[in-house]
């Protein structure tokens, strides 16, 4: 399916004021169709609040969001919510319904057909990587938490809509099941060409997922840039510190052999036989290992058999400094 | 009692299966009229509750103070404004199951976990279908414990209504009590211990039917 289901999602200064504190502080940001945009920051800095505005479930006290260019506060809350996908970290399945039931929710909301919805709640299951057989039937408190994890992300799924809001959805689960989870949400959102809002305290989770990144501070919207640019150039020094010491290394993460600066000009025959052997398509950052781990701290970067040149130390070096 | 009687007297038994069985429809009568109204009393003030908390004191006030009043007192006040009748049983019997239903249906409703009604707005239900689709389903249980409760202590009360000429089982046991005769007593006493288990198993096995969530797969 193309890209082209997803909606912009736009906040217009939108400022959400408590009687003794402001959870939410002039925040605007524009979320492009079918983008990921993770909301990271401490604690109580407002990203579920953010979040919640885009929906309705808070109202702001100022400001504007808008979907698509419609003002999500001139439509009607439960109709609005509907077309919105909404998961929360204790994924809150129906414990009273079973899991295809809870699936087929939204499309039951909107009304549509009995042999409409079966379909629809097939495709989920194996979309989301459960098994019909097996799960439909259960009752949520006989899943394990990854697996209640992925019906809350098919329930939300369920009636296509253009924008999902995803609040710590993976926050539950082990880290194996966790960098599952979001591999499938990945490929699913590229498929389904959703925007997805989605919060998380996991930097790592954040730098992975991201198309952009909004980093959070106290209500207020400190730096909102692609995962990149936020470890090259941390607006300041909160960024830097939320992002971590090791951003360098965050970043090579991102950044790929194929992409780094090789120096073709080295004869491969004049390379240490025992040198590494790397493909393009690399992480420098696995790159960097294996040449810290060879004796010649040289790599041989071969792109199917082609010989592309050697990668150094220097280089990788080279690499961190960089701009882009 | 009279010397060397038995205490419970078999071919008087034999002898009164016709009434026992009138009796029976009766009580059951009583009862069952008595805790459907009164549920339905409840769930209306529980929603009140639900909706405007600040309510909650007057009404646990209210059916607290009517629960306290012995029943024998209730029914003997009642008298001259509505005389010997069903109505004024009911009356007495409604008042006494408000205060256990009221708590239970608005304990059920307020707990259903938040992360539920959360996703459950967040999803689109309306308030309306939200109450009736999530809320209730998962107050159920709760719900049908506050019911048997009530509906254990309505049967046993149903028998002090033989006072005002009601009484199920009770008239056996008033009458046992006027004439010394202990076979009417006990089979009254019995037969409302009886139907007061029969009647608490059932409403078990209709909450296991109606939450089939709850049970282990
Ligand atoms: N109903 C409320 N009344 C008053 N203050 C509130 C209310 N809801 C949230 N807040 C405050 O607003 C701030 C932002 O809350 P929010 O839930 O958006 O934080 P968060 O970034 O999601 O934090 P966390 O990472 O812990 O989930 C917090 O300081 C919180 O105490
Ligand atoms: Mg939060």
């Amino acid at each position: 399916m193309p890209a082209e289901r997803g909606a912009t999602v736009e906040f217009r200064d939108v400022t959400k004021r408590y009687v003794d504190q402001i959870a939410v502080d002039g925040l605007s940001l524009t979320v492009p169709a079918g983008k990921i945009c993770i909301l990271v920051g401490p604690s109580g800095s407002g990203k579920t609040t953010s979040l919640k505005m885009v929906n309705r479930l808070i109202e702001p006290t100022s400001g504007a969001i808008l979907i698509d260019g419609h003002d999500v506060l001139k439509e009607e809350p439960t109709q609005l919510r509907r077309r919105i996908g909404y998961v929360i970290q204790q994924v809150g399945l129906f414990p009273h319904q079973t899991i295809d039931e809870n699936v087929a929710t939204v499309p039951r909301l909107l009304g549509w057909t009995k042999q409409r919805i079966d379909a629809r709640v097939t495709e989920l299951f194996s979309l989301v990587g459960l098994d019909p057989g097996r799960y439909a039937r259960r009752y949520p408190a006989q899943l394990s938490g990854g697996e209640r994890q992925r019906a809350g992300v098919a329930r939300a799924l369920a009636a296509e809509p253009p924008v999902m809001l995803m609040d710590e959805p993976f926050g539950a689960v082990d880290p194996i099941v966790r960098e599952r989870l979001q591999s499938e949400l990945l490929r699913i959102q590229r498929d389904q060409g959703t925007t997805v809002l989605f919060v998380t305290h996991d930097i790592d989770e954040a730098i992975r997922l991201g198309d952009r990144v909004a980093v959070m501070r106290g209500g207020k919207l400190v730096q909102y840039a692609p995962p990149g640019e936020l470890l090259a150039h941390p607006a300041d020094d909160f960024v830097a510190q939320f992002v971590g010491s090791d951003r360098g290394l965050k970043r090579l993460g991102l950044l790929t052999v194929g992409g780094a600066d090789l120096d073709a000009t080295v004869d491969r025959a004049s390379v240490d036989r025992n040198a590494p052997v790397l493909a393009p398509s690399t992480t420098l950052r696995d790159a960097l290992v294996r040449l810290l781990a060879s004796e010649s701290q040289i790599g041989v970067v071969v792109g199917g058999d082609r010989y592309l040149g050697v990668l150094t130390l220097a280089t990788i070096g080279k690499m961190i400094r960089s701009d882009s | 009692m009279t010397e060397g009687e038995p205490l419970v007297r078999w071919d008087w038994v034999a002898g009164h299966l016709d009434e026992i069985a009138q009796r029976l429809l009766e009580h059951v009568e009583l009862a069952a009229i008595a805790v459907g109204v009164g549920f339905v009393i409840a769930f209306g003030l529980a929603l009140l509750i639900v909706r405007r908390p600040r309510l909650e004191s007057p009404i646990t006030f209210v059916t607290g103070t009517l629960y306290t009043i012995p029943s024998l007192a209730l029914f003997v006040l009642l008298i001259p404004y509505t005389g010997l009748s069903v109505l004024t049983a009911e009356i007495g019997l409604v008042s006494y199951t408000l205060l256990i239903l009221i708590r239970n249906i608005v304990g059920g409703i307020r707990g259903v976990p938040a992360d539920v009604l959360e996703a459950a707005t967040g999803m689109g239900y309306t308030p309306r279908q939200r109450l009736w689709r999530v809320e209730m389903p998962l107050a159920l249980a709760v719900i049908i414990a506050g019911v048997r409760v009530a509906t254990i202590s309505t049967i046993g009360l149903v028998t002090v209504t033989a006072l005002i000429g009601q009484g199920g089982f009770g008239y056996f046991i008033l009458i046992g009590i006027q004439r010394f005769f202990s076979t009417e007593l006990i089979v009254g006493a019995v037969c409302s211990v009886m139907l007061a288990i029969g009647a608490d198993g059932l409403l078990v096995l209709l909450q296991h039917r109606l939450t089939p969530w709850t049970r282990p797969a």
